[in-house]
């Protein structure tokens, strides 16, 4: 590709590989570009070996001020842009300053490299580790050439998991879906009320702290039904924070809308829940990465009337990365 | 609504379409071995499904096409080389729809493979499944969904004797699944009538009973699975479906299951668990038909014991009838606003049963009747012409059975029963009494019962007050009084002393009938009479002889005063013709003769219907008869009597003055010959009395105006007599003297009163 830059062209071409990069697990990235590529998996405390080769043009010499190769844990906050915070960074010397006329190999190894955090691309954040190899020039600017790779880590099932369970009575909030006009004189206040006399529910999830392939089990009760319901979805929602104090920034993305049940129940119904997770794209919860972002899930639970009102009662819950699930 | 059912119309169409549409690339990906895509297409298509726009019946055709997508569907799931996906796997991968009804459909599909598949327990994976479908809560859709399920899971039962039989409790596992699939089903057609698209409760009660064979599809397949015997039924199956029936509080539910359990389990279990059955019966809503149910209980009750005779023991076993009975009588008492044709039926059905299973118990019979008559006595006037036709049926089903109306005749609450019915539907009834007796030939042989059938038809037999004649139509009077005719005929003993008790009480009967019944009934009673007479001549030997004279004499009596009370000419001439064969034929003894002649005479005398032509006709026999009696006295007497049949004492009466004359003569004739005989006989005059007697007649008619007797005719004769009773001083008659001075008296008293008559008496000297 770089040919095609013509003047910019760069006078060597540099490949990145793991030594046992065939048997590594890949997984897929999705690029800046929008593209999604295959690339290694790996986890903390790992080593990670490999070569980097270096193969001038034909024809051409390659004068340079020595060659580097660093492996980089960044975090890119988008409202940000251009600042990389990174949070790891180790360098390894691969060459002496000097002239390179022909392909050439170079070994590396980072041993039991410290890797805390998972890769994880989101709306406004992205965390991402790379191996960067930079051939340092004189007057020109330097050649670097980039590797992502992913980071993934296991954590064993948690000890405790205990089951959700709630009496959502008065917490129910609702939200409109329907005009503007509808909006004006259904003041909030008086749904409150009303959802106490109208709607009682009581839900129940097995676990609080779900690894990414698990199935979500669990059964909803109605103790009082006095609205016209017309269906129920349970949703799963991730909200990543971004920044911090004042500079907060939070988007929600629902990842999962599922509906439970269809028609209206009456008083006394139980509507099982059993919702399985691995179609959806899920991560791990992350609590307060480097100060940086948060990403956490929560489980919604929609009620929908006839008349398009919307009741929801939203239940954190804890993802983890199960060694043996994925 | 027009605009209505057009809508309909037109969505149908479209999710038709939608099915179709996505089915084309369902097919696509099934031949392609595609399963993502495959899943893709299949939920789509089962989306069509989650329309609120159709009434049940629209859905219905919908869900049919959409259910012949899904078979294929299912081959191709089945073939793991197709997708290469094990069943297990799948079972999770269909989970994945986001949309409730066609994930569950397609849960259903994998399910009913998974558990062909065997690689799990049948009971565990219809458990999930049952549960699972708890999602769906709108009534229709969630009917046909769990439809769906009953339909793919019917031949995977995990049965005894079933490839998918389980551990010990297998049938009870599968007995649980039916019955929760049957419950929640219920709840949802229930819930159908306070839900689903606002509409007028008829139109929601029809729709509903358009859904209803899908719930009571389940009890079908309860009463399919092989495991639930007699035990388990009583135990498990049967209070379950009553407690889901019972706290449904939905009428139109509770009877139509009730009625699906009543007619899709066996009859011997009905038998054994009828208790629990009828204890369900007082616990439905009050607006619920529960005289039908139990009619149609008792009707199938019934049709079993009617099928073989082993099973009888079983019911007596149970006390089926006093079960039913105890029942049927807190029902009515629960429902106080059942109308009285409701109660009723369930009499007839209650009857009905009784007579099939206990025909030899006529006390329930009548205890039957006599509940009936306490609910008819509780109704001020019974109008419902339902309600009459079940009284109708009420009273006919004892005739049907025993085919003899003698068993009916001995139920002492029946005549009350017909008393609660009006004039038409008494007579109505009647008339099937009398054509169960024709048709049986059944012969009413006591007196006592007799007396309680003329009761029974009274309707037909006299008129009863308040009844609107003007109504009646000749041509069914005149059956109805032919039958009752008919009727007379049946009533027969051997036994001539009751037979005439018999004839007695249907005398009585008849009598009152008046004059437009008569004509038709009292024909019969001659001829009953008639027969009875020829019996006695046949019999005479056996016979004493003072009541072998009672009888025809009686006998005749009975036919002379038919004849009198009957206005119809050529009928009372028939009767006389009659008489007069009967007296010449079988009255034997003289002095019975003498009787009967009377008889004939005095009748004869009072009729006023004849034409000149039978009249004569008749007095001239009756003189003839008369004249041929063996002794002279009474042949004497007979004559002058017949004299009074030529003068009628009425304003247009006969007044034929000579031959009354010619009758007194013949009789004096006869007086003389007699006189003489006695002469010659004895050597001593006969009695004069016999003169004295015709004197009285001549005087009689003397005064009466008659031209023919004069008064020098009657002087003659006191000469006459006076002349006979010198010459007879050797044998004094005290009686005869005596009644000859009181002749003598009234003559002189009728002189000394003077004005007409008196002059009419001057002319006679003493």
């Amino acid at each position: 590709m770089n040919y095609l830059v013509g003047a910019f062209k760069p006078p060597c071409n540099i490949f990145i590989s793991f030594t046992d990069g065939r048997s590594r697990k890949q997984v897929p990235l999705k690029k800046e570009n929008g593209k999604t590529v295959m690339v290694a998996l790996f986890q903390s405390q790992e080593n990670i070996v490999g070569e980097v080769v270096i193969e001038p043009i034909h024809g051409k010499k390659v004068e340079h001020n020595g060659v580097k190769i660093e492996l980089l844990g960044q975090i890119e906050l988008y409202f940000d842009r251009g600042n990389f915070y990174d949070f790891t960074s180790l360098v390894r010397e691969l060459d002496v300053p000097g002239e390179l006329y022909e392909r050439k190999t170079y070994p590396f190894e980072f041993s039991t490299v410290e890797m805390p955090y998972e890769s994880y691309n989101g709306v406004n954040v992205r965390l991402r580790y790379i191996l960067k190899v930079t051939i340092s020039r004189n007057y020109v600017s330097n050649i670097v050439e980039y590797q992502d790779f992913v980071v993934r880590n296991y954590t064993p099932p948690p000890s405790i998991n205990n089951s959700i369970k709630d009496v959502p009575c008065l917490n129910l909030s609702h939200s409109y879906h329907g005009s503007s006009a509808r909006d004006d004189h259904l003041v909030p206040l008086q749904m409150e009320v009303g959802i106490e006399d109208c709607l009682h529910i009581e839900f129940e999830y097995s676990k609080s702290k779900y690894h990414l392939k698990d199935v979500i089990i669990g059964k909803i009760y109605f103790l009082l039904v006095r609205i016209k319901l017309k269906n129920m979805e349970l949703e799963i929602r991730r909200r990543e924070s971004t920044g911090s104090g004042p500079n907060t920034y939070v988007e929600t993305e629902t990842l999962a809308k599922f509906e439970l049940m269809d028609g209206a129940p009456v008083r006394g119904e139980s509507i099982p829940i059993r919702l399985f997770l691995s179609p959806y794209e899920l991560t791990p919860t992350y609590r307060n990465i480097n100060n940086k972002f948060s990403v956490k899930y929560y489980l919604n639970l929609v009620l929908v009337d006839e008349e398009d009102r919307r009741y929801f009662k939203q239940q954190e819950i804890t993802m983890y990365r199960n060694l043996e699930a994925s | 609504m027009l605009n209505g059912t057009e809508d309909e119309e037109k969505w149908l169409a479209e999710g038709i379409a939608g099915i179709q549409h996505n089915a084309f690339y369902m097919h696509r990906a099934l031949d392609s071995n595609n399963l993502r895509e495959a899943l893709k297409y299949s939920a789509q298509m089962l989306s069509e499904l989650r329309t609120s726009k159709l009434s049940p019946h629209k859905y219905y055709e919908l869900y049919m096409r959409a259910f012949d997508e899904l078979k294929r569907l299912e081959l191709f799931f089945k073939d793991d080389s197709k997708h290469g996906v094990s069943v297990v796997d799948l079972y999770e991968l269909v989970q994945h729809a986001g949309n409730i009804l066609p994930r569950l459909y397609l849960l259903c599909t994998v399910g009913s493979i998974y558990i062909k598949s065997k690689e799990a327990p049948a009971k565990e994976v219809l458990k999930d499944l049952v549960e699972m479908c708890r999602g769906v809560q709108h009534p229709i859709r969630g009917l046909f969904l769990r439809s769906y399920l009953a339909q793919i899971s019917r031949d995977k039962l995990p049965d005894i004797g079933s490839e998918y039989e389980g551990d010990a409790d297998t049938v009870m596992d599968a007995v649980d699944f039916v019955l929760q699939n049957f419950t929640e089903m219920n709840k949802l057609w229930v819930r159908m009538q306070h839900q689903g698209p606002g509409g007028v409760r008829e139109k929601r009660e029809k729709e509903r009973s358009e859904l209803q064979d899908l719930v009571g599809k389940n009890l079908h397949v309860l009463s399919q699975i092989e495991g639930v015997d007699l035990e388990m039924y009583k135990e498990t199956v049967l209070p379950r479906v009553l407690e889901q029936v019972v706290n449904c509080k939905d009428d139109l539910a509770q009877y139509y299951l009730m009625d699906c359990i009543i007619q899709v389990f066996p009859d011997e279990y009905h038998l054994q668990t009828l208790e629990t059955l009828l204890g369900a019966c007082p616990q439905l809503q009050p607006t619920v038909d529960v005289k039908t149910v139990l009619s149609r209980l008792m009707d199938r009750l019934s049709n079993y014991a009617a099928s073989s005779a082993d099973v009888l023991p079983e019911f007596l076993q149970v006390e089926a009838f006093s079960k039913l009975s105890n029942a049927i009588g807190k029902v009515i008492e629960a429902q106080l606003d059942m109308p009285a044709v409701g109660a009723i039926t369930l009499y007839v059905s209650l009857l009905t049963f009784t007579l099939r299973v206990h025909p030899d118990r006529l006390d329930h019979v009548d205890q039957v009747l006599g509940a009936c008559v306490k609910k008819l006595s509780n109704i001020p006037k019974l109008e419902d012409s339902r309600a009459m036709k079940q009284v109708v049926a009420l009273l006919s089903a004892p005739l049907e059975k025993y085919n003899d109306i003698v068993t009916a005749l001995t139920l002492s609450n029946y005549p009350r029963v017909m008393d609660h019915l009006d004039i038409g539907t008494n007579k109505l009834m009647a008339m099937v009494i009398i054509q169960s007796i024709m048709k049986n030939n059944s012969c009413i042989s006591t007196a006592d019962k007799v007396e309680v059938l003329f009761e029974l038809i009274k309707g037909l037999i006299k008129d009863i007050d308040g009844a609107d004649v003007d109504e009646l139509d000749e041509e069914d009077f005149k059956e109805e009084q032919n039958s009752v005719a008919r009727l007379i005929h049946m009533l027969y003993n051997d036994e001539p002393e009751e037979m005439l008790k018999i004839i007695c009480i249907v005398r009585k009967h008849t009598m009152v009938g008046g004059p437009k019944r008569l004509p038709f009934t009292v024909s019969s009673l001659v001829f009953s009479a008639l027969r009875l007479l020829r019996q006695l001549q046949g019999q005479e030997g056996d016979i004493v002889g003072e009541e072998a004279s009672m009888t025809p004499n009686k006998n005749f009596q009975l036919l002379t005063q038919a004849a009198n009370g009957c206005d119809i000419e050529h009928v009372a001439y028939e009767f006389f013709t009659q008489a007069f064969v009967l007296y010449e034929e079988e009255i034997a003894d003289s002095k019975a003769q003498v009787t009967a002649i009377h008889l004939i005479i005095g009748t004869l005398q009072r009729m006023n219907v004849f034409g000149v032509e039978n009249r004569d006709t008749l007095t001239h026999k009756a003189t003839g008869y008369s004249a041929r009696l063996l002794k002279k006295a009474d042949q004497c007497r007979a004559v002058y009597a017949c004299s009074h049949l030529f003068w009628v004492d009425d304003q247009d009466g006969i007044k034929d003055g000579e031959r009354v004359l010619l009758c007194l003569k013949r009789a004096l004739r006869i007086a003389n010959a007699a006189q003489q005989m006695a002469n010659v006989a004895r050597g001593s005059g006969g009695p004069v009395s016999l003169f004295v007697e015709i004197l009285n007649k001549y005087i009689y008619f003397f005064e009466k105006g008659n031209k023919q007797i004069t008064s020098s005719a009657i002087q003659g004769l006191i000469e006459l007599i006076n002349t006979e009773m010198q010459s007879d001083s050797t044998n004094p008659d005290s009686v005869a003297d005596a009644f000859l001075a009181s002749t003598l008296r009234y003559i002189q008293f009728q002189k000394q009163k003077g004005g007409v008559m008196g002059e009419k008496f001057e002319s006679i000297k003493l």
